[in-house]
């Protein structure tokens, strides 16, 4: 620690913050652009000058360690001044500089009224201009379709190629040209190619980089904003949900340092429209084939004739990838009211089960715990597919260095380097003996495995596990076995114990033809329900399970239910609601309830509270919000590995669930995508 | 300056010749493991010399790919560095320095010359020969005025003499580089105006001169 003097206040410091940090650690505000806590630092927008005592002129705070700063001549402590004379000026002409080029047309920039440029236009600039010439112009250019450019407005803080370049991996933008002509652009005005790249739209300070798809919709200071938890993939990103009159504007990324730090996937981001198309928004009754509108009363009366003639052995339910843990406990209850076994949340069919402890079916070592890994071995995972926000992670730890990182599965561009290991079973079986890679995770402090569901799904899936399990070794206080889900409700499925009880059957077997009479499937559309049975759909989309299903229940989308998600490091958290479900349709533990009631098997529950009072009694650890429960692994007749390659869960990236399906934007990056990858393949 | 972009007619395809290709790999070895990138600046020079003294964008791609490089960085480095050109230049590309020695010393008249004969900067003239730019000073001073044209310059130029050049280089005749009056590197003009004598041997300087010491 350093003392360091900030506008005659003494704080002491790390030595290697920068003079930025410790103004801020002294609770001195200074303006900055180009400066950004979680990118290297480019020193070049010059708008955090500060006064160093014994320096010739102001110095730019962000780019000067405390640690570089001398004594004064008698040993005085190294003195900061933040609101002199001189300061004042020397911001005052930089935001001049910054604004000669600087169009003035925050009337029409969607920026406006969250536009850090214009802020500190206020807050340290001046009133009036001394520039008459012309201003220069830029041509806007193509960087994919997620970001609108309007290159005018931009300033040159580079934060988006720093971005693209240290956190997503991928270095998609520069900085053409030099001096007043440089130009912000990627090459040759290509799509960027990151599944993060709507992120560089919030770095942006000014205008210039902006969401496409949100373009010219709203205005940040008409919008309602709702904390929220995303389920678009099993990571569980903060996010925020800006909401006008029923619907929802945009998705922003919160700052959650366990999970996402400040970034979030374009999918998180940009799923917006799906929430809007597509949507059921009554209920409908199949009749001759077809299905029809329907009222509440009408749906319930029909699945209750069915349910009431049916045996509960011939019972079953599905959950789906999106369902919150309320929902699914409220399904759970009813099966168990009617008397049925057959319940399952693993629509996918992966080998996880709660039964292995909790340990074998979580992130343990946690997303942050990345950073603490020496060796990381990769099986059967495509973690920039499965989790993009993760995989920046593991960038970050390999950007760190001194980290062995290892590959067993589908190749692919990961963004960072690793050890091709082999293609799957066989691979492991030899890992298994200690050999090569073995060697390095037996030798590392914190090893990690990290095991995609791709490797879980197979046949030999819970012998994958184990062998994954072994591998991850034991140290103390640190379990290396990280499971990397795919979707957000799974882990709190199996903390539920959604799983078939003595005697039931799991997805797969309720899914054959002539296997069960009725099934309820909470928005499971991944899986192909053969035809026989009653299928009583319910879920948000008019997506592969409405298309199967014989009655339709509208449920209501995570921007529009209040629920608890456990993401892929088994972290309970709370989404709160953000706009209302369209139509008729309803909460989903609503539905439950109502229903619960008509087949006669009624849940002891009347409201939410009620509901989670129940839920927190027979499971506690839900009742610790953003708290990790630790697991145990007991992993029991795992069986023998078999053999064959590994491939990736996730294969379309931007199309996982009925939402991001629904959404035009998805489709567009889908299909850019799939162009640059048979591009790749030429 | 002004926006620099790549040029739109491309070639399809760049490849070093086997020459160049040795002469690149042992600049990349220069350059520990992993810092390959190092190279990028004298094997962008060496592609442009090798194609016509421009710099095609398969030529970036292809150094991009040598040096396992972005594509993005090579092209920002192509374009910030105002000695790669981006468009043809012609068989000869002239670099006419107009900075206030050799315009003192009539750089305006080579200039309309080249207004005349070439045409406009930047633009190749139509029989493919020639473009020309105006540049900043290039070091040569005491001949002034001078032209660089690709890799040598030209010095002590008038508007004759400049015209013959053009017109040999043209008919591919041979030139000679340099001085085109014919001194040796930057020796005086004409006579020896200074140094004409030994120190102190005309009386009026070195310790003859000091009647003190006498």
């Amino acid at each position: 620690m350093t003392k360091i003097i900030v506008d005659g206040k003494e704080v002491d410091v790390p030595a290697e913050y920068t003079l930025l940090q410790a103004c801020e650690e002294a609770g001195a505000e200074i303006p900055r652009f180009c400066f950004h806590e979680r990118l290297s630092i480019a020193g070049n927008c010059r708008m955090c000058l500060v006064e160093l005592k014994g320096a010739p002129k102001p110095v730019a705070s962000c780019a000067w360690s405390v640690k570089d700063c001398r004594p004064g001549p008698n040993g005085e402590l190294p003195s900061v001044v933040t609101k002199s004379p001189t300061v004042k000026k020397a911001r005052n002409g930089v935001m001049e500089f910054l604004l000669i080029n600087h169009p003035l047309d925050c009337p029409i920039c969607d920026q406006g009224g969250e536009c850090d440029l214009q802020d500190q236009a206020m807050a340290f600039g001046v009133d009036n201009s001394r520039y008459a010439e012309n201003k220069r112009a830029v041509e806007d250019k193509y960087i994919g379709p997620l970001v609108r450019t309007s290159m005018n407005r931009c300033i040159h803080c580079t934060r988006c190629v720093r971005f693209t370049a240290e956190v997503a991996g991928t270095a998609d933008m520069g900085a053409i040209g030099r001096g007043e002509d440089m130009e912000i652009t990627t090459y040759l005005e290509t799509a960027m190619s990151s599944e993060l790249q709507g992120n560089v739209a919030d770095l942006c300070p000014v205008g210039a980089l902006l969401p496409k798809p949100y373009a010219f919709k709203a205005r940040p200071w008409e919008l309602g904003k709702t904390e929220s938890i995303d389920v678009m993939d099993a990571l569980g990103s903060a996010i925020r949900v800006d909401v006008r009159g029923r619907e929802v504007m945009r998705i922003l990324p919160r700052v959650n340092e366990a999970v996402n730090e400040e970034w979030i996937s374009d999918k998180t981001r940009q799923v917006v429209d799906g929430l809007q198309r597509q949507r059921l928004d009554r209920p409908y009754i199949r009749k001759d084939g077809r299905l029809v509108p329907a009222t509440w009363s009408e749906a319930f009366a029909a699945i209750a004739t069915r349910v009431k003639a049916t045996t509960p052995a011939r019972i079953g339910a599905i959950a789906g990838d999106l369902a919150s843990v309320e929902d699914m406990f409220a399904l759970k209850s009813l099966l168990g009211n009617l008397c049925s076994a057959n319940i399952d949340c693993r629509q996918d069919g992966t080998k996880l089960h709660p039964a292995n402890g909790r340990g074998s079916y979580i992130f343990n070592p946690s997303v942050a715990g990345i950073e603490e890994a020496d060796a990381i071995l990769i099986v059967g995972s495509n973690p920039r597919k499965e989790s993009p926000v993760l995989n920046a992670r593991i960038l970050k730890r390999w950007r760190m260095g001194g980290v062995d990182i290892g590959l067993v599965g589908e190749r692919a561009d990961l963004t960072y380097s690793y050890q091709y290991l082999g293609a799957g079973a066989e691979t492991l079986t030899e890992l298994g003996n200690g050999k090569g890679f073995a060697e390095v995770l037996i030798k590392a402090q914190r090893p990690m495995v990290i095991v995609g569901q791709g490797a879980l799904l197979r046949e030999d899936g819970a012998a994958v596990l184990a062998a994954c399990a072994k591998l991850a070794g034991a140290r103390e206080g640190w379990n290396g076995l990280a499971v990397l889900h795919t979707a957000a409700a799974r882990v709190g499925g199996l903390d539920l114990g959604f799983v078939p009880a003595q005697g039931g059957m799991d997805a797969w077997a309720m899914t054959r033809p002539g296997a069960l009479d009725v099934i309820f499937n909470l928005g499971a559309d991944e899986l192909e329900i053969a035809p026989g049975a009653f299928v009583v759909y319910q879920g948000t989309h008019g997506d592969r399970g409405a298309h199967r299903a014989d009655v339709i229940l509208p449920g209501a989308t995570y921007t529009e239910k209040s629920g608890l998600y456990v993401n892929t490091e088994g972290r309970v958290q709370y989404a709160e609601r953000a706009n209302f479900a369209p139509g008729d349709a309803r909460e989903d533990w609503a539905i439950l309830r109502a229903l619960s009631e008509v087949v006669g098997a009624k849940l002891a529950f009347d409201s939410l509270a009620d509901l989670r009072k129940a839920l927190y009694a027979a499971h506690p650890h839900f009742a610790r919000i953003d708290a990790i429960e630790p697991g145990s692994i007991n992993i029991a007749n795992a069986g023998a590995l078999g053999t064959g390659a590994f491939t990736s869960a996730v294969d379309d990236f931007y199309l996982t669930n009925p939402i991001a399906r629904a959404s035009a934007v998805m489709a567009e990056c889908s299909a850019l995508a799939k162009g640059r990858l048979q591009q790749a393949a030429e | 300056m002004s926006v620099r972009r790549l040029a739109e007619e491309q070639p399809a395809s760049f490849e070093f010749t086997p020459e160049n290709l040795a002469w690149a790999n042992a600049q990349i070895a220069k350059y520990p493991e992993g810092r390959q990138a190092s190279a990028v600046i004298p094997l962008l020079w060496q592609a442009q010399k090798q194609h016509n003294y421009w710099l095609p964008k398969p030529a970036i791609e292809k150094v991009a790919d040598m040096l396992d490089m972005p594509f993005i960085r090579v092209l920002e480095i192509a374009t910030f560095y105002t000695m790669f050109n981006l468009e043809p230049v012609g068989r000869f590309f002239i670099q006419m320095c107009g900075t206030t020695p050799c315009m003192l010393r009539g750089s305006d008249e080579i200039k309309a010359v080249l207004a005349r004969r070439v045409g406009e900067q930047k633009m190749v003239s139509a029989d493919g020969n020639f473009a020309w730019l105006e540049v900043e000073c290039l070091g040569a001073c005491c001949n002034a005025p001078m032209v660089q044209i690709n890799d040598d310059y030209y010095e002590d130029l008038t508007a004759e003499n400049f015209e013959k050049l053009l017109d040999d280089l043209a008919g591919g005749r041979p030139v000679h580089v340099g001085s085109q009056m014919g001194r040796r590197s930057s020796e005086p003009a004409g006579k020896l105006t200074t140094l004409t004598s030994f120190y102190g041997d005309d009386g009026r300087s070195g310790p003859a001169s000091d009647k003190t010491q006498a």
